[in-house]
């Protein structure tokens, strides 16, 4: 036995079933061991997307998605997908074949110090000296990405310790780090603090964030807003904790979400922030959450409670475990009024759009859409225009929404939609991505093919980087600069190139009948949607 | 703006120290000295770093490095219940006729001579940061040629905060 056939026993024993990546000398040990593993490797075509495959696996599998790419090249490649993960709080174990130790530091061929170059977007990097220490390596790797706050770990392995001898295998049964121990439960005073604060408060609310999905708290958040009938709102990352037409829910806040929603917030007597960053794309003005109300802050990172707005109540702890201990408290509160009163903003506060019909329009497409797929089905969102229409009007019954928030990296969805499909093949996968984010992952369509991965590709077409060019409407009064995209492929034949399906969808009139076709089967199919150039998302 | 002082105790892992230096670079704290060495368990490092803000750039301090894996506790040592010392290695131009004024100089702070040359005196001063800033102003009258500090470190006082680690039989202070 070897370093590397350690490593993949080590991958074994934490149940890992795909490793998405891109070999090279310095990781030939690694993937010449996998052969001998039913571990599958997906040869991802470029390594940025091997970290968004990787990271739509984890958040549908809840457990980190694994990479593994070489040493120079592609491991700078891959920073991307790590610093996506790491503004997300994806978890991923990130594996990279490094140089001969003895060349390490000599800017050897195809050397880069990644664990240096990602130190700011890993939670933590490991540089592997002892062939020893793989097992220890390995299992606080995936326990440290998958607790507390979760996030990409970077474990780098030279050439020569992934081909040392390994006398004995053991996995450790437990993990005995001194130093991290974060804290899941929550303090028991201030759990009580805040069920009064629910008592007392007339006009409560609770905002969402990605933190409920992570910690897998969906369901218990909503039986405890259920019974107690607290409304709710999300950021972009917590988008799919509540189904979009719950009569609780009042939709995403932020400088890109619903009127009613922010109403909702800045209106409440009590709001809690419940695994959200309080972060500027949601709360661009924190002074105004924190006035004329009481701001309790769930967050499993004590870091982020108190960097943004100051709380009433901070409560450091994991959601799940909080809204567990919630649910064990037994209290009275009355807000039916307020309820009503943000019904009302709901039916009133409706943003209106002025389609063109000449093309096809965004919001009604994607809500016409959404409606169609199936119940538990996941839709990713990509980066731009697409992303905001997909946030406004994408319809959650039972299924997921992601898109890279944080980070906002074009290019996400079509990666990040395969490991989606790979975690769970039985459900409808959708990549919604704007022309620009397109060309950025299209040579993924690759990947799709080899691997066989259905997943349902629909190309919001304007011709123009569409987010840009509305910021320089506004900003630069179309004085516009690098946002035209011309010379871009026709995608039909892009599609025939894969051997694709391929649809086109040029305005409303026959949208119907092509949304009821691309659905139809689970297979890959690209459907292009002609946008008005000029549509804007605000 | 205020200063503080934290002490941490971290794991002796290769790049510990640039992990934290790092932290403190990326967001954008100050540092106004740090330093760090091997404690009595060679498995931990103790580091004492000098940083000053506002109180919530000194919360997020505490809290971010407090977060960081290879940490194992962040605590202010406040003046009040601590011991801070720095070291200085100051060499002063000297000519026979100035030595004895310099070594009088230095006599009345406690501090060492430890190296001398024909026309140069090494002078070796442990103290507090005020201490050493006042040995130094009093050699206005001299040239200093280098100057040399090694920034502070700093033990809380007494009993309070010391913690024994339970497998190993190594005593080290942390909050």
């Amino acid at each position: 036995m070897i370093g590397a056939d350690a490593i993949i026993k080590c991958l074994e024993e934490e149940g890992v079933k795909y490793v998405f990546g891109y070999p090279g000398v310095a990781i030939c040990p690694f993937y010449n061991s996998i052969l001998q593993s039913e571990i599958q490797t997906i040869l991802i075509r470029t390594e940025q997307n091997a970290a968004h495959a990787a990271s739509g696996m984890a958040r549908i599998t809840g457990k980190p998605g694994v990479c593994a790419v070489t040493s120079g090249p592609g491991a700078t490649n891959v920073i991307t997908g790590i610093a996506t993960a790491f503004a997300d709080s994806i978890p991923l174990v990130c594996i990279t074949g490094q140089v001969h130790t003895e060349l390490l530091g000599s800017d050897s061929f195809q050397e880069a110090d990644i664990t240096g170059a990602v130190e700011s977007f890993v939670k933590y990097s490991y540089l592997v000296k002892n062939v020893g220490d793989i097992p220890r390596i390995f299992r606080e790797a995936f326990h440290i990405a998958n607790t507390g706050r979760r996030g990409p770990v970077l474990i780098d392995i030279p050439i020569d310790i992934q081909n040392a001898p390994v006398s004995r295998f053991q996995y450790p049964e437990e993990v005995s780090m001194r130093t991290y121990k974060p804290t899941v439960k929550g303090h028991a005073v201030q759990i009580k603090k805040v069920i009064k604060e629910l008592e007392k408060a007339k006009r409560p609310i609770i905002c969402v964030g990605g933190g409920v999905l992570l910690s897998e708290a969906r369901d218990d958040l909503r039986g405890f807003v259920e019974k107690y009938r607290i409304p709710v709102v999300s950021t972009m990352m917590g988008i799919s904790v509540m189904p979009t037409e719950h009569p609780l829910y009042f939709g995403m806040v932020g400088n890109h979400g619903k009127a009613c929603a922010n109403r909702a917030m800045n209106e409440s007597d009590l709001l809690i922030m419940a695994g959200a960053r309080v972060a500027d794309r949601a709360v661009s003005q924190p002074d105004l959450i924190t006035r004329n109300k009481v701001l309790v802050h769930i967050d499993v990172d004590p870091a982020e409670i108190g960097k943004n707005a100051g709380p009433t109540i901070p409560l450091v702890g994991d959601v799940k475990h909080i809204f567990q201990d919630f649910a064990r408290e037994e209290f009275a509160c009355e807000h039916e009024e307020w309820i009503r009163t943000l019904e009302e903003y709901r039916q009133t506060l409706v943003a209106r759009r002025n389609p063109n019909p000449a093309y096809v329009d965004p919001a009604a497409f994607i809500t016409r859409l959404s409606e169609k797929m199936t119940s538990d089905a996941v839709y990713v969102a990509d980066v731009g225009q697409n992303q905001i229409w997909s946030c406004g009007y994408h319809i959650v019954k039972e299924g997921r929404f992601l898109t890279s928030g944080g980070m906002g990296t074009m290019g996400y969805s079509i990666p990040a939609a395969m490991g989606a499909k790979l975690a769970d093949k039985s459900r409808q996968v959708i990549a919604v991505c704007g022309d620009g984010s397109f060309q950025m992952s299209m040579m993924e369509l690759a990947t799709m093919r080899q691997y066989d991965i259905p997943v349902k590709i629909i190309v919001l077409k304007n011709g123009y980087l569409g987010m840009v060019r509305e910021y320089q409407h506004y900003t630069y009064r179309d004085n516009y600069s690098v946002v035209d995209l011309s010379g871009s492929p026709m995608l039909d034949k892009i599609a025939a190139a894969y051997d694709m399906q391929y649809q086109l969808l040029e305005n409303m009139d026959r949208a119907e009948a092509v949304l009821d076709a691309f659905l139809k089967e689970d297979t890959s199919v690209l459907l292009e949607c002609l946008i008005d150039p000029m549509d804007l998302v605000k | 703006m205020q200063k503080r002082v934290f002490q941490l105790l971290a794991d002796n892992t290769s790049g510990v120290l640039s992990r934290i230096s790092g932290l403190f670079s990326r967001r954008g704290y100050n540092i106004e000295s740090i330093t760090a060495g091997v404690t009595a368990d060679p498995r931990f490092s103790r580091v004492t770093i000098v940083t000053y803000g506002d109180d919530e750039i000194l919360e997020q301090i505490e809290k971010q490095v407090g977060k960081l894996v290879d940490v194992r506790n962040i605590r202010e040592l406040k003046p009040e219940e601590s011991v801070y010392r720095e070291l200085a290695l100051i060499k002063v131009k000297a000519d026979p006729q100035q030595r004895q004024g310099i070594i009088a100089v230095a006599d009345i702070f406690r501090a060492n001579i430890v190296d001398v040359s024909k026309d140069s005196l090494i002078i070796e001063l442990t103290g507090n940061q005020a201490k050493i800033e006042a040995f130094i102003n009093l050699l206005e009258g001299y040239e200093i040629l280098e100057l040399a500090r090694t920034g502070i470190a700093g033990l809380g006082r007494g009993m309070d905060n010391v913690t024994h680690l339970e497998s190993e039989n190594a005593v080290c202070v942390n909050a």
